[in-house]
């Protein structure tokens, strides 16, 4: 009795044996694929989040810092403008010479004052500010050590080399040793990260600004090309005539999509800026923009969402007496918004990461302010990113990756929308 | 050919519901309708029989404007419905639309719910003035589909949850919900066993009471089990049409006799 089952001679399972060989083959290459993807995608994380989680903290001295009235109100007057042009510098001085009186020379005592960032001095005058009753007290307070001191207490700063080859010198690192010793020194969240904008100060840069800019450039965006691009796309599928004209807007409408981004960006600078004169470094301009180069994928993406919907749920609708628009409206695109949606968020995630159309319309500046709307100065995220990786200090390459961090975090959560938005509206059929 | 014994006992007296003259139709360059003449008569059920790409969706898609949608289409000649003729510029295929249902080959019921699926016709005509309203349409409907029964527990799953018999119904409830004079039908029981067959065609005897039926078909059984009237179609034109009792029993046209024996290449 033979079995049929199994291969009936010795070709035959040699074939048999080199098809499987070849199945096996094929597998493993898929595997180490993905496997090489995913150990580069997590070297990548790693070494971001490696770099970039110390920017999250930075450590601060705590210091009796004397309110003097001779210095910051002689007259006794409480007159808010008169406190706001004190010397606020000189009392961080002050408290730190009170602490190491044996400090005398000129340059000793710079250097010992430059342990602690000058933003400590705008941050003791908005305190003072806040509460005008401070003056003459004298109190507790942490204040921002500086990008270099921060450094060393990250250990950043290899003590074993040439003095000449550091930033710290020697006494430098035997008072912030001291200071240790004593228990001033703390290591905190920095808020400041998150609520400050820009400044040439490491440990003052924060991505505030540059968040929102985004923020408003990507609302800009959004409003911009969804709805148009919608539009656009629910016209050509379901209206526009069938022509040479609508060819070629369409055979366009694909060559727009590839058309790399720094066009747009001088398009944005000879027709936005140039000659409608609007204002440079805007989120108004550079979302708009953006939304050019988001608008030819949000209609193409559109398109096919639309096209996918069953033609038998348009005849249905149509056979029952509803009116064009109302196939659209009540049946067609509550059917293809998932994929509207799903369209748009790849849209919006490249306008987000882009860089190279908003360096031409001048979001390239350096801007301290945090942008109060869609038209005042601003820069975004990834422009961010570039300028602070271009800083000489060492200590923005920790904000670098920590700004990194921040873009990614906003794009999963873009996509997170996207996800739920898709579950909510999708349906079957 | 047992099955086939037509109901001859039908009084004559009929109105005319639609009249096409001189129908012709055009794909583009090619014409799929030559000069077609026919009469639906009211509260009739008219089966349109005839091999596959002659032309009877064709025909059924002209008399509610369906082939409008279609950009290469185009129609010639004259359809009238109660003596109107409905190619005129003045009407509007939309209204058409709510006047003449239509249920398709393929069950395609919304991928909304049961209830609304029947209740999107008399909400978007304005049918119902109240919501107490609209539930009786629904009810109504479903029930002259003979659906009610099997879903009135559960009006607001998918109506594409539904098995594909119940499926149809659905869509004839969605059709008879906006209270249209003519329902036409093409080839509504080809996906469905003879079970759900056997209920749609009763439906069909009931709802010719009130209505005015033409329903392709490919099955012969089927045209000479309902219909009281029978058109044969071949390459776009009407070979014959009469009563259907006469074409199953006495054909003119050696052609019709061919086909409906089952002798046709
Ligand atoms: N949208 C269309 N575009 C071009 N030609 C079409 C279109 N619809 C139908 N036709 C052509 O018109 C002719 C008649 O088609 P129709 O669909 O009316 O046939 P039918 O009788 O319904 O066939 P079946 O029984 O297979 O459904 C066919 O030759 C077909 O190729
Ligand atoms: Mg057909």
């Amino acid at each position: 009795m033979t079995d049929r089952l199994l291969p009936t001679d010795e070709s035959a399972a040699r074939h048999l044996a080199k098809r499987h060989a070849a199945e096996r083959r094929f597998r493993s290459y898929g595997a180490s694929a993905v496997g090489a993807a995913l150990v580069v995608l997590v070297a990548l994380l790693g070494s971001i989040l490696w770099r970039g989680l110390p920017a999250f903290t930075s450590h601060e001295v705590r210091l009796e810092i004397h309110f003097d009235a001779d210095l910051l109100d002689p007259r006794g007057s409480g007159d808010l403008e008169v406190l706001g042009r004190g010397d606020y510098g000189r009392l961080v001085k002050l408290a730190l010479r009170a602490k190491f009186d044996q400090v005398t020379g000129r340059r000793e005592r710079r250097a010992l004052s430059a342990l602690v960032s000058s933003g400590a001095a705008f941050e003791l005058r908005e305190r003072v500010l806040a509460e005008p009753g401070l003056v003459g007290t004298t109190r507790l307070f942490f204040l921002p050590l500086s990008d270099d001191a921060d450094l060393f207490f990250k250990g950043g700063v290899d003590v074993s080399t040439r003095e000449a080859d550091r930033r710290l010198s020697d006494a430098q690192i035997s008072w912030l040793r001291v200071l240790e010793a004593e228990g001033r020194i703390e290591s905190r969240i920095s808020r400041r990260f998150f609520i400050s904008g820009d400044s040439r100060e490491p440990e003052l840069a924060g991505i505030r600004g540059a968040l929102v800019g985004s923020l408003w450039t990507l609302l800009i965006t959004l409003l911009l090309s969804f709805p148009t691009g919608v539009a656009a796309a629910i016209y050509m599928e379901e209206f526009a005539p069938k022509n040479r004209l609508t060819d070629f807007i369409e055979v366009n409408i694909n060559n727009l999509a590839a058309v790399p981004s720094i066009v747009f960006g001088l398009l944005g600078l000879a027709v936005l800026l140039n000659f409608f004169g609007m204002p440079r470094s805007a989120p108004l301009v550079g979302g708009t923009v953006l939304a050019l180069m988001t608008l030819p994928t949000v209609i193409i993406t559109s398109r096919s969402a639309i096209r996918a919907v069953p033609p038998s749920v348009r005849e249905a609708a149509l056979g029952i007496g509803a009116s064009s628009l109302q196939v659209v409206s009540h049946h067609v695109l509550p059917l293809a918004l998932p994929g509207i949606l799903t369209g748009t968020i790849i849209g919006m995630a490249r306008a987000l990461g882009e860089t190279a159309p908003l360096l031409m319309i001048g979001m390239v500046a350096f801007i301290v302010d945090v942008p109060s709307g869609p038209t005042s100065p601003a820069t975004v995220l990834p422009v961010q990113i570039f300028l602070w990786a271009d800083a000489p200090e060492r200590a923005f390459l920790a904000k670098t990756s920590a700004a990194i961090l921040v873009l990614l975090a906003f794009l999963v959560a873009m996509n997170l929308v996207a996800v739920l938005l898709r579950n909510r509206f999708e349906r079957r059929w | 050919m047992e099955d086939i014994t037509p109901d001859t006992s039908r009084s004559p007296i009929y109105l005319t519901k639609i009249t096409t003259r001189d129908l012709n139709v055009y794909y583009g360059e090619k014409q799929a309708l030559f000069s077609v003449n026919l009469e639906i008569h009211e509260n009739q059920v008219t089966s349109l029989i005839g091999p596959s790409g002659c032309g009877k969706s064709t025909f059924l898609r002209c008399l509610n404007r369906m082939n409008d949608v279609i950009d290469i289409c185009r129609v010639e000649g004259k359809v009238t419905l109660d003596g109107e003729d409905i190619y005129r510029a003045a009407v509007d295929p939309v209204q058409l639309r709510a006047r003449i249902g239509m249920v398709f080959q393929k069950p395609n019921p919304f991928p909304k719910s049961i209830y609304d699926n029947v209740a999107y016709g008399p909400k978007i005509h304005g049918l119902a003035a109240s919501p107490a309203e609209l539930d009786e349409i629904v009810t109504t409907s479903l029930e002259r589909a003979g659906l009610f029964e099997e879903v009135k527990d559960r009006l607001d799953e998918s109506g594409t949850s539904l098995s594909g018999g119940q499926q149809q119904r659905l869509c004839i409830a969605r059709a008879i919900a906006v209270e249209p004079d003519v329902i036409l039908m093409d080839e509504p029981c080809s996906a469905l066993d003879p079970i759900a067959t056997a209920t749609i065609e009763e439906l069909m005897e009931e709802l010719r009471e009130n209505y005015t039926i033409v329903i392709v078909t490919h099955s012969m059984q089927q045209a000479a089990r309902v219909s009281q009237r029978t058109a044969f179609f071949h390459l776009g034109i009407v070979v014959e049409e009469g009563e259907t009792a006469q074409i199953f029993t006495d054909p003119k046209d050696p052609r019709t006799r061919d086909y409906i024996t089952g002798r046709f290449g």
